[in-house]
């Protein structure tokens, strides 16, 4: 068993007898820490724990999938008639703004998990350990980002079945996604912040949705704002919400400008500059 | 013992810490010898964890200085982090990752990489009797693995110092037994521990030296022999035969002796520090003349309980451990 560190295995300290023989004791003899590990490498370990939670709670995907696919069943079937003409039409209207509502949406379950982590004690641990101190939550984002991208990805794969047709083909998709991402990347730093401050999971996800279900609901990811009271529209129009679910259906549909792509990373860069620093200096104070 | 800074594990200066109007540790001083187990003994509030948590860098101090292992926790907090290792009160593990998986996590965070981080891991698990849970989820565990596993956890590496907040609170008495066997183990292969409990019979089983501390100060130290000694020649323990007469029994004890006088906790028994054996022999004598039926009586060394009662007035045992849940929840 002396293939456990680089650095070779010290001297026991005390002969192995005076331990009482207990099995599995070996693993009490002193043992050096091996070299130690960069940023990148101790970020990267909490990303594969990110991974880790989803094959061990593979319910927590059902949760991230399940509002968004009803939405999309609901709306297309339900209200599509009415608000675009056809069931069809109505799909290819709200398919990239509910991919923008699931990726928000998601970002809330994120600030739970912190917010859990905190809870359990998990990050007393985690601070008590010689590692890079932001370490835990660039895992956190790594975990986040493949969490979009799979939300993202099933979402996309049921409107494809119910008829759904990006114009702009396989190219167009991958740069939605990769502006799906960004999008994620911002939102997650308002959630960590909500999760450094709050106590409870539960308050998290209930402060979450209490901001997110106005700011998506007054936003064009569900009908276009023609027809909305004029104070409502011209909050509608600066919604940063409104901007990503314009840029992406553009991007999908490959009309998007270079400004609505500009617009719409506004909110996701502000965000980064804002919380970042945020998000450090209320960890480092806790 | 000798205590030049180079075989001092722990040194404390005037260690303070506030939460707004409240001090929960109100200028503590600490030594404590490489390699040796030592006890924070307190009642539940009396600082321990905040001194622990301070110690390990996981909170700032308010005032004071310490080192650990030589590094100042202000100065150069991510070198004492390197020689040292927290157990705390209440579980730090991924409850939704299996056992194995949270100890792959951190012998890869501490730098062992692929195939060492799993050989580590079964190492560990195979030495704190968990192999067989080693797939299971951590929230299947009960109290007993998740104390071992979170023991584990700190011993990826093999600390300098190892705090132990609370080891054994909760536990049944055979899971308690486990651990103390683990803690003397670990003491034995050269690891300083620093714990704290609030269990007298825990630190008089386990700790070579220990500090008894109340409302963030620390009250008397020394060894278990030396805080015995501390708190006079001895004890007189009395049992009566009839429970009614117990209230009677403990004013008379307490006007012959003039201490204050403590009941057992099944109310059947009374202790009282008496002077020396004549002062003793008289309160008995006084008792049997007052009509007290008097089943047994003995005069011995003072117990911690007693220790600690003499040093605070209060009992130290008063209150009950904290559900771990509850505390949590609150
Ligand atoms: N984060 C905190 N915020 C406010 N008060 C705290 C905090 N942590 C501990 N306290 C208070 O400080 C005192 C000491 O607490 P603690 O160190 O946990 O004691 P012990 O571990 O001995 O039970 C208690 O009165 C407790 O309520
Ligand atoms: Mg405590």
């Amino acid at each position: 068993m002396s293939d456990i560190t680089a650095a070779p295995a010290e001297p026991l300290r005390k002969d192995r007898a005076a331990l009482g023989g207990a099995p599995g004791i070996a693993a009490l003899r002193h043992i050096a820490p091996p070299a130690p590990p960069g940023p990148m490498s101790n970020a990267l370990v909490f990303g594969w724990r990110a991974i880790l939670k989803f094959r061990h709670v593979p319910e927590q995907l059902f949760d991230l999938v399940m509002t968004p696919i009803m939405f999309t069943l609901l709306f297309t079937f339900v209200f599509g008639g009415a608000l675009a003409g056809s069931p069809g039409e109505y799909l290819q209207f709200f398919l990239p703004g509910i991919l923008v509502q699931t990726v928000v949406f998601n970002s809330v379950y994120s600030g739970m998990g912190l917010s859990t982590d905190f809870q359990k004690g998990l990050f007393d641990r985690f601070r008590t350990l010689p590692i890079w101190s932001l370490a835990p939550f660039a895992g956190l984002m790594v975990g986040d980002l493949l969490r979009h991208l799979i939300a993202g990805g099933i979402i996309l794969g049921i409107g494809l079945i119910l008829g759904y047709r990006p114009e702009a083909g396989v190219i167009g998709t991958l740069l939605a996604f990769a502006m799906l991402l960004s999008i994620g990347f911002g939102m997650g730093w308002v959630f960590i912040v909500l999760g450094l401050l709050v106590r409870t999971p539960m308050t998290v996800m209930t402060l979450g949705f209490t901001i997110l279900f106005p700011v998506t609901f007054a936003s064009n990811i569900m009908v276009d704002p023609a027809t909305m009271p004029g104070w409502l529209r011209s909050f509608v129009e600066v919604n940063p919400i409104s901007l990503m679910a314009t840029a992406l259906r553009g991007l999908m549909s490959g009309t998007a400008s270079l400004s609505q792509i500009g617009l719409a990373l506004i909110g996701p860069v502000v965000l980064t500059l804002v919380m970042a620093p945020l998000v450090l200096w209320l960890y480092r104070r806790r | 013992m000798t205590n030049d800074a180079s075989n001092l594990a722990i040194c404390a200066r005037g260690l303070v810490r506030r939460f707004g109007d409240l001090t929960a540790v109100a200028g503590i001083d600490l030594d404590v010898r490489r390699g040796m187990i030592f006890a924070v003994l307190g009642p539940n509030g009396a600082g321990k964890t905040t001194l622990l948590r301070m110690l390990a860098t996981l909170t700032a101090a308010d005032d004071g200085t310490a080192t650990v292992m030589g590094h100042d926790i202000a100065a150069a907090p991510q070198k004492v982090r390197a020689s040292i290792a927290m157990t705390g009160q209440f579980a730090s593990l991924d409850e939704d990752l299996t056992g194995r998986d949270n100890l792959m996590m951190l012998a890869r965070l501490w730098g062992f990489r692929g195939r060492a981080a799993r050989i580590r891991a079964d190492e560990l698990l195979a030495a704190f009797e968990l192999s067989g849970a080693a797939r299971k989820q951590v929230k299947d565990y009960s109290g007993g693995m998740r104390r071992r596993l979170d023991i584990a956890a700190s011993l990826v590496v093999t600390p300098g110092v190892l705090f132990l907040d609370e080891p054994t609170t909760g536990l049944d008495p055979s899971a308690r037994k486990g651990v103390w066997h683990l803690i003397r183990q670990l003491a034995e292969s050269g690891v300083t521990i620093l714990l704290t409990t609030q269990y007298l019979e825990e630190a008089d089983q386990l700790a070579e030296r220990i500090a008894v501390i109340d409302h963030g100060r620390k009250i008397a130290e020394g060894t278990s022999r030396e805080l015995k000694a501390a708190t006079g020649s001895g004890v007189l323990h009395v049992s009566l035969a009839d429970q009614s007469q117990l209230e009677a029994a403990a004013e008379l004890l307490a006007a012959r002796l003039g201490s204050a006088v403590q009941r057992s906790p099944e109310g059947a028994e009374l202790s009282v520090p008496a002077g020396n054996a004549a002062d003793a022999n008289a309160a008995i004598a006084a008792l049997i003349a007052a009509g007290v039926s008097v089943a047994d009586f003995r005069l011995g060394a003072p117990s911690l309980d007693e220790v600690f009662f003499a040093l605070t007035g209060q009992p130290a045992t008063s209150e009950t451990p904290q559900n771990p849940e509850e505390a949590a929840a609150s």
